[in-house]
């Protein structure tokens, strides 16, 4: 591999990808991908094109496909969608299946499918969370769904990198969904279109996987076609964690980031936990300026923010207290793993003690379908991605997105709340 | 390519149009086009389904089709009647999904400015312009080759046919 030390990482898998020594940005190259996601929302057009051209799966192995979004299903036309999917599945011999109560597509994915250095594209706009894991993944639409399902390739521009440069160390009351939305805030809502956001510098070290996750997962938010981590130390033991086989070898073109003249500069030190107000992720304001806003429900779940180590934060504030009588808190764990190590470990007993509704593994209320749907006129702070008008129920509701350990804090108070108040 | 221009009548919508307001989530268990259409657009303005029997472009704002991959907001316009969408600039996503159900999209810097609704367009796709109601002409940023061949082939399920009949070439 003849890869130039200053090309991008997305670049690189790019190359990588396509059988080449190196890609310049804005070429059109024809890569190999490793892995297709679809699910229950956009799989059903996927599904209707390829039955209609009749085609055989040529590798039902790299098809992942997960009944997340109305899950258990709420009604009728889900069911019979779900019913669809599960014949599917039997009929072409998809053995990566997975039934209602596994999780949220991209939290499974991330829990020892997807590999460093692959090539991953889903039928999904989030899935850039992936690129935590120095993976080159993206959202794409259900035909190209198809088409990579029946082709196992696609196109991609390769995207101008918008480097990142992360200095200082995140403090303990904030976390990847404060950094994300600090730069939504800066880049606004088309701010990385079409781009690549690549995160380096010394701040990474302090990123747990679980915030690199987050901040990859909503990188989609300023437009990015995708979003990537070098891959380190944090990496490499997120990989083992889950046994995933890797040739470290192989991958260690992965390893250096460009961390010089970059486009945007955070210091995490002077970073405070931040609020994205309604109608836009990109609307956003540091938690103290927003303070007082009443809620009437607070939800902590989603792929952005409904893992194990979200329910840990958010039960550091709900030990010992009650959630205010005038809010509804709903937990949603990402994926049956995160229930499973939540239960083991006391959390969602602590969460119950505390008030909180506990739902099965989903995308629930994320999405507005069920599992605490927001009525009208209702204010909401969501650990979730996005508070457009109607995502998450009526159009006249009102959604700020926060971190867990913000929902939590102001799940206590009734109102928009600084968890600093809490973690002292 | 056989399509030489584009003529209607002009709705206009703001930036950031989301796809959850093209579809709302609610109506996501729906694939058929025709009943996707009766709800396009629904989550801007519940008036805008009505509007759209009469009205079949839209002159938008930035970044159309922001949010979600859901390709059932191409359907949805589609299965409204719409035409061809002219924005300021559209999400990643959307555009490439619109290209691959053969909804025409272009980029004309300046559009949202210059045109009122109900105003008549014609998009000139030989001379690469937007011809306003007043006969003024605004160029359209040039569509790349690879989206102009899938155009061609009738989107990319048809060209994906070619390839599973023919094999790779
Ligand atoms: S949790 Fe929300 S954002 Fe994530 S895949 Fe589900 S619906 Fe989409």
């Amino acid at each position: 591999m003849v890869n130039v030390a200053m090309d991008s990482l997305t670049a690189k898998i790019l190359a990588r990808a396509s059988g080449r020594d190196r890609v310049e940005v804005g070429e059109t190259v024809v890569a190999t991908v490793d892995k297709v996601m679809i699910h229950d929302v956009t799989g059903p057009i996927t599904l209707d094109l390829i039955d209609n051209l009749n085609a055989r799966i040529p590798k039902p192995e790299s098809l992942y496909i997960f009944l997340d979004h109305y899950s258990p299903s709420p009604s009728i036309p889900a069911s019979g969608i779900h019913r669809r999917f599960r014949i599917f599945a039997r009929t072409n011999g998809v053995i990566n299946f997975f039934d209602v109560g596994e999780g949220v597509c991209h939290q499974v994915m991330v829990e020892g499918i997807v590999k460093p250095g692959e090539v991953v594209v889903g039928a999904d706009s989030h899935t850039t969370t992936y690129g935590a894991l120095a993976a080159f993944s993206t959202g794409i639409g259900s035909s190209e769904a198809a088409y990579a399902i029946l082709t196992g390739r696609l196109w991609f521009k390769v995207p101008e990198p918008l480097y990142v440069r992360l200095d200082g160390a995140l403090p303990s009351y904030a976390s990847g969904k404060d950094i994300i939305l600090s730069v939504l805030g800066i880049l606004g809502q088309e701010g990385a279109n079409y781009k690549a956001l690549e995160f380096a510098g010394p701040g990474l070290r302090t990123l747990s996987m679980s915030d690199r996750l987050t901040v990859a997962n909503m990188s989609v938010e300023c437009g990015a076609k995708n979003a990537i981590f070098p891959l380190d130390e944090v990496t490499l033991d997120y990989v083992r964690e889950f046994n995933t086989p890797i040739d470290l070898s192989s991958l260690s073109y992965l390893r250096t980031a460009k961390v010089e003249s970059p486009h945007l500069t955070l210091d995490l030190s002077t970073l405070e936990p931040m609020v994205a107000k309604p109608h836009s992720p990109a609307n956003v304001a540091p938690v103290p300026s927003v303070e007082g806003v009443s809620i009437d429900a607070a939800f902590i779940g989603s792929c952005t923010n409904g893992r194990y180590e979200d329910l840990l934060a958010a039960a550091r504030i709900l030990k010992g207290r009650r959630v205010s009588k005038d809010v509804r808190l709903i937990v949603t764990p990402a994926s049956k793993r995160v229930l499973m190590r939540a239960l083991q470990d006391g959390l969602i007993k602590m969460l119950l003690d505390a008030g909180a509704v506990v739902t099965p593994p989903s995308c629930g209320a994320c999405f507005g379908g069920h599992l605490g749907v927001v009525g009208d006129d209702e204010v909401i702070i969501s650990s979730s991605n996005r508070n457009f008008v109607g995502r998450m129920g009526s159009p006249k509701a009102k959604i700020y997105l926060a971190s867990p350990v913000t929902v939590a804090a102001s799940a206590l108070e009734g109102c928009v709340t600084d968890p600093r108040r809490y973690l002292g | 390519m056989c399509l030489k221009s584009v003529e209607g009548i002009v709705l206009v919508v703001g930036d950031n149009v989301d796809t959850d307001a093209i579809v709302p989530g609610r109506y996501l268990t729906l694939t058929d086009t025709r009943e996707l259409g009766k709800h396009a657009l629904e989550g801007l303005d519940p008036s805008i389904p009505g509007k759209l029997k009469e009205r079949n472009l839209i002159v938008a704002g930035r970044n159309f089709g922001c949010g979600s991959s859901r390709e059932h907001a191409v359907l949805a316009l589609l299965g409204a009647g719409v035409k061809a969408v002219v924005a300021e600039s559209f999400a990643r996503i959307f555009y490439r999904n619109a290209i691959n159900r053969g909804l025409l999209v272009v980029e004309a810097p300046g559009v949202s400015q210059k045109v009122s609704d109900g105003d008549r367009l014609v998009i000139d796709l030989e001379s690469g312009v937007v011809v306003l109601a007043s006969g003024e002409t605004l160029p359209f940023k040039p569509i790349a080759r690879e989206v102009l061949e899938i155009i061609e082939a009738g989107g990319l399920i048809e060209r994906l046919r070619k390839e599973l009949q023919y094999g790779r070439g």
